[in-house]
């Protein structure tokens, strides 16, 4: 059974990941005025990656959680990433 | 009957444990409102048996009907317009109402929380929420029938471009799908968590019993698939009232992303479906063999892999859909990858029995039935997974009878096989067995009499879901419709069986069967926070060493 402690974050790292999360969204706006060429959407992609790994590592407190519940997390990402590429994958060789 | 007595476990709880129908949860509540606002998963459990006993009884009457105007040739009881909306009803009622909660719901929801020794789920209020979606759903279901233009004709798999463009009340009955997906989305949620939070500080992951190990796979599927199916169902809505062109390739949408979104869901659904059934099979088999389970980690592993392996082959429903030829291969391919678990489970259960004291009981016959169909099921799964012999029965009644085979063969029985396993844990009453043996015999030759006629359909080139058929299909669809009176009268057997129960009120213990997982230990039925003292873990879940002990003292006391 995983730990069931308490995790009291301070509100001074609270704030700090918030300005993390701040500056990222600038980053995403910056690099929006910036023609990339097609890694246009890998860029975005990145940064937003980024920042909802913050949220849920911080705000959401996975980063204090047990084994079973990180790998829990981790595997849904995988599924949404298979399921996505596969029915890409259909549309590419049709 | 006098068999198992002989194995009756001799513990006695005190009486003033009274049981969690004299206890309301929480306290206080009067009447109906102790039903309806219920926190007690155990009272949650049986309001979605009496739910589901319902809507059960009502498909199977649709399905009779359906059959018997197969029967033979031309219209006979019902219009060929009213066939479309009865084939409709009969799938989504099955699938959405019956198949998919049965055995999480009532089962899972009575027994999860007490295998682990938690005194609830973790989310109680959130558990009667999903019931009341549960309710509302089929409410929806039964108001898109007289409403509009009639209930939807295009089967429980809403295809577009059909749906979008048919004058049917498409978009109310895929509410009442939407409504039922959240239902079991919420469950799912709740056994994750109860899972993980709620489990007795003692048990390990490898103590779990088998059945909440099942029901702990299906629930993870619940939670990442279901979202999917909810979307392309508001999708198909959205394309009915506002035409926005997503699946219509003259507008630059893709018919094939309906097929793709709804199987992402729909294929892994149909192991919602299995999982819990085969987690039961894993439960009774043990008991009636008085043997350790053979291959626990190997049937939690087969779960896992099961669950996993089972999410990404959606696309074996579409390889006549004009999909490429590497997708075909690939999901082909990881088709025949699932069968892997499932023959573990199979190999188990019967390598458990080898060598076991094996007691015939309804339940084990039951389980028995269900290992032979699901095997039956599962080996002409094979025959549709591989591409090239696809292609011939795509579409046939071949396929009907393989999903029934799988569905109602494997999960329909397995929840039979639950109710008798489970009824006198959950009511504390015994039933009758010889009515209940009559009934499974009953319902497992007409289940043979009805499907394997569609079998040999398929294979001649009789079409699924058409009304009528050509002169050489006759014998066939007459044999079904046969098969499928028999079918039905045995399972109404069965529940008339189990109401009857009521009548007799013979007692039944608190162990009748020599189990060994947690609800055993625990009076029958349960009080309100299910257990009286501290919950003692085994270290292996199949111990029988303390039953078998147990068994011999009363044996050397008579």
């Amino acid at each position: 059974m995983e730990e069931e402690q308490e995790h009291q974050l301070s509100y001074r790292f609270l704030a700090l990941i918030l300005g993390g999360l701040v500056v990222l969204t600038a980053v995403t706006v910056g690099v929006s005025y910036v023609d990339w060429g097609f890694l246009n959407v890998p860029i975005s992609l990145f940064v937003a990656s980024c920042k909802a790994t913050l949220v849920l590592l911080f705000f959401m407190h996975i980063k204090y959680e047990g084994l079973a519940i990180k790998v829990s997390f981790i595997s849904t990402v995988i599924f949404l990433a298979i399921m996505i590429s596969f029915t890409f994958w259909d549309v590419a060789f049709r | 009957m006098s068999t198992v007595t002989e194995h009756r476990d001799s513990q006695h709880f005190p009486a003033e444990h009274a049981s969690f129908f004299a206890t309301t949860s929480p306290p206080g509540q009067k009447g109906i409102w102790a039903w309806l606002l219920t926190h007690d998963h155990k009272r949650l459990a049986l309001m979605y048996l009496w739910a589901v006993f319902f809507w059960l009884t009502l498909a199977l009457l649709l399905g009779l009907a359906l059959r018997v105007e197969l029967m033979a040739i031309g219209e006979t009881i019902m219009p060929a317009d009213v066939y479309n909306a009865v084939f409709t009803l009969h799938g989504v009622i099955m699938i959405f109402l019956f198949v998919i909660p049965a055995i999480p719901a009532i089962f899972g929801n009575f027994m999860l929380p007490i295998q682990i020794g938690a005194d609830d789920v973790f989310f109680p209020r959130l558990n009667l929420l999903s019931w009341y979606l549960y309710m509302l759903g089929g409410a929806v279901a039964i108001v898109s029938l007289f409403t509009g233009d009639g209930f939807a004709d295009t089967g429980w798999t809403f295809y577009v471009p059909f749906s979008v463009t048919t004058e049917t009340n498409v978009s109310l009955t895929v509410s009442a799908a939407f409504i039922l997906g959240m239902s079991s989305l919420l469950t799912g949620l709740n056994f994750v968590t109860t899972v993980h939070r709620m489990r007795v500080k003692d048990m390990g992951w490898l103590q779990i019993p088998l059945f909440t190990w099942s029901l702990y796979a299906t629930a993870w599927v619940q939670i990442l698939a279901t979202p999917v199916v909810s979307i392309t169902l508001v999708l198909v809505v959205l394309e009915r009232f506002l035409n926005i062109g997503l699946f219509d390739p003259d507008r630059g949408g893709d018919p094939l992303l309906y097929q793709h979104l709804f199987w992402m869901y729909s294929h892994p659904a149909v192991y919602i479906m299995i999982l819990p059934g085969m987690g039961v099979i894993s439960e009774i088999i043990p008991v009636f063999s008085r043997k350790a389970i053979f291959g626990y980690k190997g049937i939690v592993v087969s779960s896992l892999a099961i669950a996993i392996a089972g999410s990404l082959v959606w696309a074996h429903h579409m390889y006549t859909s004009g999909m490429s030829d590497v997708s075909v291969f690939v999901f082909s391919l990881l088709t025949f990858l699932v069968a892997i678990p499932s023959a573990i489970k199979v190999f188990s259960w019967v390598s458990t029995m080898y060598k076991g004291s094996i007691l015939m009981t309804p339940p084990l016959l039951l389980a028995l039935v269900f290992i032979y169909l699901f095997t039956v099921g599962g080996l002409t799964g094979l025959v549709i997974g591989a591409a090239g012999t696809n292609i011939h029965v795509h579409d046939t009644h071949f396929i009907v009878a393989h999903f029934h085979f799988t569905m109602f063969g494997g999960t329909g029985f397995a929840f039979f096989a639950a109710l008798h396993f489970w009824w006198p844990k959950m009511f504390g009453l015994m039933y009758n067995f010889k009515r209940a043996y009559l009934g499974a015999i009953l319902a497992t030759v007409g289940f043979i009499f009805h499907y394997v006629p569609m079998f040999i359909l398929g294979m001649q080139g009789m079409p699924r879901r058409y009304f009528d058929y050509l002169p050489q299909f006759e014998t066939g669809n007459f044999l079904a419709g046969f098969g499928g009176i028999l079918l039905v009268a045995g399972i109404l057997l069965m529940f008339v069986n189990l109401w009857l129960s009521f009548v007799s009120r013979e007692r039944a213990e608190g162990d009748p069967w020599g189990g060994t997982t947690l609800e055993w230990a625990v009076p029958s039925p349960p009080p309100v926070h299910n257990f009286i003292d501290v919950p003692r873990i085994l270290d292996y879940p199949y111990d029988f060493s303390e039953v078998l002990r147990r068994a011999a003292e009363r044996e050397k006391g008579n």
